[in-house]
């Protein structure tokens, strides 16, 4: 025998489920109960930089979009600087909630765009919003980062896009700029399939 | 602290043979929505070391109370519970002020989603959702009803077992979890092939709350405790770290 360790093991992940909007989105369920639903701004009133809009959709490995998919958002100010952590300017969340048409599977949001964050080893990471997918039929959430297609020099210096061995399926990560809209398609499976992350 | 204070930090890493494959033929929805690569591991950076945290300023006491928070013309149909228990990390420590929210089906086994149209009724003084801070010692209390089982689409003849689905942040986003609970004793949790998608039978047992009759309230509501444990920070001795570890 030795001697045991003291740690406890992490809970183990179960699917979100259809009806994940109840819990995290009642009014998407179709229902009013709280006060206040939490996620619909991630920027706030008065944020710092430029005002963007995503749009999307997730595909599933037949290429049917996924309409009951639920995406929370995880960005830094324009300053790249994240709450929380480091002071930002009074009412930016950096954290969203965002639900796709029920009929369509297409989403948008609305939101700053991210400045450049410092890695461990002090390189500057291309700006980028940090995605979490969960919906039925995903056991365990599903974490991503959505970069900007009008940052090439930043995306080309950008030490986790480097880690991607295919070259290219870095664009998978990259959102097609056009002015300040972006698109990004996230695909779950088989042809173009995105660069999920275990963070 | 800083973004700067973050740098000698990791979380100790996933056990993804301990979490549910995303292919689990069994729960045939994952067959199409489960990534055929491998992930991309990547170390800790700022973007995943920190996460949003919430206050009392965002959600109300009521919010806790599933009895009451939806209620109109009286209390909903069910028996009456309180689920309780602490969130931890890896290292045993809590995990204080970090929300927990949680979704269910009513009594009948029914959710309050246009989506759902089981025939079992929807109950009209019930939401069938919750939302709560853990306190300084991470512990987290809800008072609701005990959620019927369900029948759904996978084999002709599945049915879920009674659970409560769960969601915690903790202080990082790299720990954000969404899991579900079970209820001691309920034959159908073995057959549940949402269940099975877990390949480790102790890490099934950790999904299951156990009866607690000491937190029961005579005459009123029986308790089961649920403690859920998020990721923790792994020790980095030797790491140019002035705090320590």
């Amino acid at each position: 025998m030795v001697q045991t360790l003291p740690y406890l093991k992490e809970s183990a992940s179960q699917t979100a489920g259809p009806y994940v909007h109840i819990g995290l989105a009642p009014g998407a369920a179709g229902f009013d109960i709280y006060r206040r639903e939490l996620g619909h701004d991630i920027a706030g009133p008065h944020p710092n930089g430029e005002r963007i809009t995503v749009t999307g959709s997730v595909f599933d490995g037949t290429g049917a979009p996924v309409k009951d998919v639920l995406i929370e958002v995880w960005q830094a100010n324009a300053d790249g600087l994240y709450p929380g952590t480091d002071d930002v300017e009074d009412g930016f969340r950096g954290w969203g909630r965002v639900i796709p048409d029920f009929d369509t599977g297409a989403f948008r949001f609305d939101t700053v765009k991210p400045g450049a964050v410092t890695d461990r080893d002090g390189r500057r990471m291309a700006p980028h919003l940090n995605l979490w997918l969960v919906a039925r039929g995903i056991n365990v959430g599903l974490n991503t980062r959505m970069y900007f297609g009008d940052e090439p020099g930043a995306n080309a210096a950008d030490p986790v896009l480097a880690l991607v061995e295919q070259a290219h399926r870095r664009d998978t990560l990259i959102a097609r700029a056009e002015g300040a809209t972006y698109h990004f398609d996230v695909r779950l499976q088989g042809d173009g399939e995105t660069v999920f992350f275990d963070i | 602290m800083t973004q700067n204070d973050l740098f000698g930090r990791h979380l100790i890493q996933r056990d993804r043979e301990w979490h549910p494959p995303a292919y689990a033929p069994d729960y045939k929805t994952s067959v199409a929505r489960s990534p055929k690569l491998a992930l991309l591991s990547i170390e800790n950076t700022a973007s995943e070391l920190t996460g949003p945290t919430f206050g009392h300023g965002d959600i109300d006491p009521i919010d806790s109370d599933l009895l009451r928070n939806y209620a109109s013309t009286g209390d909903p149909i069910g028996e009456r519970i309180i689920v309780h228990g602490r969130v931890l990390d890896e290292n045993a420590r809590p995990v204080p002020h970090t929300m927990v929210e949680i979704w269910q089906a009513n009594a009948g086994g029914r959710y309050r989603h246009r989506k759902d149209s089981y025939l079992a009724p929807i109950d009209p003084n019930f939401g069938g959702c919750g939302r709560t801070l853990t306190d300084a010692e991470g512990r987290y209390a809800f008072r609701t009803v005990k959620p019927g089982a369900y029948p759904w689409r996978n084999w002709v003849n599945n049915w879920r077992p009674a659970h409560i689905h769960f969601s915690v942040f903790g202080t990082a986003f790299a720990q954000r979890l969404i899991t579900q609970m079970y209820f001691e004793g309920d034959p159908l949790i073995a057959k549940c092939p949402i269940v099975r998608t877990i390949p480790d039978q102790r890490a099934i047992d950790q999904l299951v709350a156990v009866l607690d009759l000491n937190a029961s309230v005579p005459l009123d509501s029986i308790a089961y405790k649920f403690d859920i444990v998020l990721r923790g920070h792994r020790s980095t001795f030797f790491e140019n770290r002035p705090e320590g570890n």
